[in-house]
């Protein structure tokens, strides 16, 4: 969505009941987001919309990216917040192999997740549960860690669920939403 | 896990921006390893320990390791050439600083040039003009760049401020220059 450079448009205030409901949104895509709420989107500072290009919202506290939205589709996280509350969000992990694709912004394709460097939910070498238990259907935000590394590299939305990618190992994962290095991440505001 | 604190503090390289752990994949490795060094002594005895080097290779297939490694060399190919380029542009590209006659005894002061050198020209332009006390704006020139046209005769000035505070760029490009084009008006007159 960001592969190359962009710059930021007209930047405006967020009236307080969208704002509202757009806190209502955020806890409903990410429920393990609620005990951070008030930290990320305190009710009473003014939250910030900055216009990018092709037609993205991205949503800005204080000059801190918090959210981007493309049209009317899912509230994504900017990684920035990802890495500050890496917990809260749906998880999976790429193998070693497919960071530097993914970091030139290439589709996640399946096997960068099923094989053994990648982790899926229920992954039985995933003795911590970080990845989760249940599998996640196509549609689904999720977050994009690597093989070795703590942090995250990429948020995107599954183009396909991780049972069928399970079963078929091959395909598109995940679009490219956002990862590290792209126009978003190098955005001045 | 449950006892880790959020949110938590990320650290980000200061040369690629990225979290150092991935600075491995850009182009300016030597220079992201370099400023860890010395910035994040810590980090960089984890990051590029003997024991992590050796990991890292192990986790992927020879033959990925030969891609990954024929892809950075590129990488790192592609960022010494826009370097190169870079300071080329700089030797070869000129500053302008041009006394213009308003009116009679009047003058404004030109100067052109200067983003060449990788300076954030409204940034000077309002240094200019605190440092003059002075009107100082920026106007696009038709043959593209960006123009600082200051109030007053601040030719002298403003060659000696450059010299002082823009170390990027050399003496010798810089020209001083009269524009003479309303003579014609003065006789007239
Ligand atoms: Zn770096």
């Amino acid at each position: 969505m960001f592969k190359k450079d962009i710059s930021p448009g007209a930047k405006s205030k967020v009236k307080s009941s969208v704002q509202r409901t757009i806190r209502q949104k955020v806890l409903d895509t990410y429920p393990l987001l609620e005990p951070y709420i008030e930290d990320i989107l305190p009710k009473k500072e003014q939250l910030d919309l900055v216009k990018l290009p092709d037609r993205v919202s991205l949503y800005v506290l204080n000059g801190t990216p918090l959210f981007f939205q493309h049209m009317d589709d899912a509230l994504l996280p900017h990684l920035a917040l990802v890495h500050r509350y890496p917990n809260a969000f749906s998880r999976l992990r790429i193998d070693r192999g497919a960071i530097r694709f993914v970091l030139s912004g290439a589709t996640l394709m399946a096997p960068g997740l099923t094989s053994p460097g990648g982790r899926l939910p229920g992954d039985p070498a995933d003795t911590e549960g970080r990845y989760g238990k249940e599998d996640l259907e196509p549609g689904t935000p999720v977050v994009i860690e690597a093989e070795g590394k703590d942090t995250a590299c990429m948020v995107g939305v599954l183009k396909m669920g991780t049972g069928e990618m399970k079963k078929v190992k091959k395909g598109q994962a995940c679009e490219a939403g956002h990862y590290l290095g792209d126009g978003l991440w190098t955005l001045a505001l | 896990m449950a006892t880790e604190s959020y949110p938590k503090t990320v650290i980000y390289c200061g040369v690629c921006t990225l979290p150092p752990e991935y600075c491995e994949f850009g182009g300016t490795t030597k220079k992201c390893e370099e400023w860890l060094e010395k910035n994040q002594s810590e980090l960089h005895k984890k990051l590029y320990s003997q024991e992590a080097l050796e990991q890292n290779l192990s986790s992927l297939s020879i033959e990925a390791q030969k891609r990954a490694e024929k892809d950075s060399q590129k990488k790192a190919a592609k960022a010494a050439a826009a370097e190169a380029r870079d300071a080329e542009t700089r030797a070869s590209s000129k500053v302008l600083i041009k006394r213009i006659e308003r009116n009679k005894r009047k003058y404004v002061t030109a100067v052109q040039g200067l983003e060449a050198f990788g300076l954030d020209i409204k940034k000077v332009a309002k240094d200019f003009g605190k440092k003059f006390a002075t009107g100082s704006s920026v106007t696009k020139v038709p043959g593209g760049g960006d123009e600082i046209t200051v109030q007053g005769d601040l030719s002298d000035d403003i060659l000696e401020y450059i010299e002082d505070n823009y170390k990027d760029v050399p003496e010798d490009n810089i020209e001083l220059v009269e524009d003479k084009k309303k003579k014609k008006a003065e006789q007239v007159g």
